[in-house]
Order: structure tokens, then C-alpha cells, then sequence
């Protein structure tokens, strides 16, 4: 494991990696969203009264419902694909292609979900 | 674009270290996530989930099956839904789970903290963390 990093912080912003680099940034920020929310969740159950129920007020907001459901759905389709190209490295020449389909896969989902979240929020 | 050719090494040139076996556990557990929550959607469905939940209250009972999940949700037979078998399965999601976030988080953190002391401080602050929050999340589980 290396310790020095030889690139600077400017040369590493202006990297552009296209779409496989834009799954793993999505990638890291719904892994972090779902730690965030899963710990808080676990704390506010436990914890209970005032800061549990101002807590489930939270989640319960249809904007907290979009942004969590975007991190579970997107980290669990793409974990997917990392998956399967990691354990069978003969599939790594299709990634560009595999990014693709998981967009294919996401986006008709999430539409479907944020459309039922807006609807129900909306009363 | 060169042609990527995938190679594969020999276990011994490969090295097993730590770090290879988390990496490996990660997506190990992932597999093991994804077969947890579909089991616990099919063990809804089989309980009757048609009739007495809309989707929503499947997924939430998907991604972590205790009862707590379904409280709000008018069951015909509520006691099935909080088994000792239910809660052995929402116990292993949350171990796996919790594994693989907190390992999660240290990758994350490598890349921006790059002394060794301060990866230090991470690795014992994320012992603590995983320790603590599988505990709790055991004790949530088993008195909800």
C-alpha cells in the first residue's frame, strides 16, 4: 500500500474519466448515503423518543425518499456489475457495454419510484 | 482504445494479504445481500404480502426483515412476521451489511487521508464503529 500520492489535488479535479468514472463516483456517494442513513436509522430506533421521532421525520420527507432510494438503487445495480466483472475478469472487455445496460436497468426503475414518491407526497 | 486483455495469476503471485481479502468479502457479501433480501421478499409474498402490503412495505421488509418494519402495516397473522427465523435472517443481513459499509467507508478514506498515522485512527475508529453498530443493531432487532 502506497503512501505518497504524486498527483496533485488540481490535476486530479481535472481528470475526466467519462462514464465509468461517473459509476464510481455515484458508486461512493450512495455507498456513503446509505452508511450515513442506515447508522442514523439504527441510532434513532434505538435511541427513541424526541431525536427518534425528529429523525423519522426525515426519512419520512419525499425529497430524504428520492435521495436514499437513488444511493440503494444505483449502489445495488452497479455493486452488481462490479461483481460480476471482478469475479470473472474475462468479462472486464464488455464493461463499457455493461455500464450501459445498468443505465437501461436504473433509470425506468427510478422514473417509476420517484414518479410514485412525488405522487404520494403530493397527497 | 488498446485492446484490454484480462490475465489471470496464480494465487501465489497474487498475493493474500488483508486487503485482497476484504476486497474479496465485499463482493462476496454483496452476492450474499442481494440473496437476503430477495429471500425475505419471497418469505413476504409467501406470508401473504399480496393482500395485506403495497411495494413499499415490501422493500422496506426487503432490506432488513425485523418486525419493526411492518408495524405500521395491518397484518392478518402478525406473529410470523417476528420469528426467531426472521430475526437470524435480519441478524445476518445487518452483520454483512455492516462489514461491508464499514470496510466501505475505509476505502473511502484511504484515498483521502495518506498518513500512516492518520489510516491508523481510521482503522481503530472503524473497529469501534463496525463493533458498536452490530451490537446495537442486534439488540434493535431483537426488541423490535
Amino acid at each position: 500500500m502506497s503512501l505518497k500520492r504524486n498527483v496533485s489535488l488540481a490535476t486530479g479535479l481535472r481528470y475526466r474519466g467519462q462514464g465509468p468514472m461517473l459509476t464510481f463516483i455515484l458508486h461512493r456517494i450512495g455507498g456513503l448515503g446509505m452508511a450515513v442513513f442506515v447508522t442514523v436509522h439504527i441510532l434513532a430506533s434505538f435511541l427513541g423518543g424526541d431525536i427518534g421521532k425528529f429523525l423519522n421525520d426525515v426519512y419520512q420527507n419525499w425529497l430524504f425518499q428520492i435521495f436514499i432510494f437513488f444511493c440503494a438503487l444505483f449502489h445495488a445495480i452497479n455493486g452488481l456489475r462490479i461483481t460480476l466483472v471482478d469475479l470473472f475478469p474475462k468479462l472486464l472487455v464488455h464493461q463499457r457495454e455493461a455500464i450501459w445496460v445498468e443505465w437501461a436497468v436504473f433509470i425506468p426503475i427510478f422514473a417509476i419510484a420517484a414518479f410514485v414518491i412525488v405522487s404520494t407526497a403530493g397527497g | 482504445m488498446a485492446a484490454l486483455k484480462p490475465r489471470t495469476l496464480p494465487l501465489t503471485k497474487r498475493g493474500l494479504n488483508f486487503e485482497m481479502l476484504m476486497w474479496l468479502f465485499t463482493r462476496l457479501s454483496a452476492l450474499a445481500m442481494y440473496a437476503l433480501i430477495l429471500f425475505a421478499i419471497i418469505g413476504a409474498l409467501v406470508m401473504g404480502a399480496r393482500y395485506q402490503m403495497n411495494l413499499a412495505d415490501v422493500l422496506r421488509w426487503g432490506f432488513m426483515p425485523n418486525p419493526g418494519h411492518v408495524q405500521s402495516v395491518p397484518l392478518e397473522n402478525p406473529d410470523a412476521w417476528g420469528t426467531l427465523f426472521w430475526k437470524l435472517t435480519a441478524g445476518a443481513l445487518l452483520l454483512l451489511a455492516v462489514a461491508h459499509g464499514v470496510h466501505g467507508l475505509v476505502v473511502i478514506a484511504d484515498d483521502y487521508i495518506v498518513t500512516p498515522r492518520g489510516r491508523l485512527v481510521v482503522r481503530w475508529l472503524s473497529i469501534a464503529m463496525m463493533i458498536s453498530m452490530s451490537l446495537i443493531g442486534l439488540y434493535v432487532i431483537w426488541t423490535s
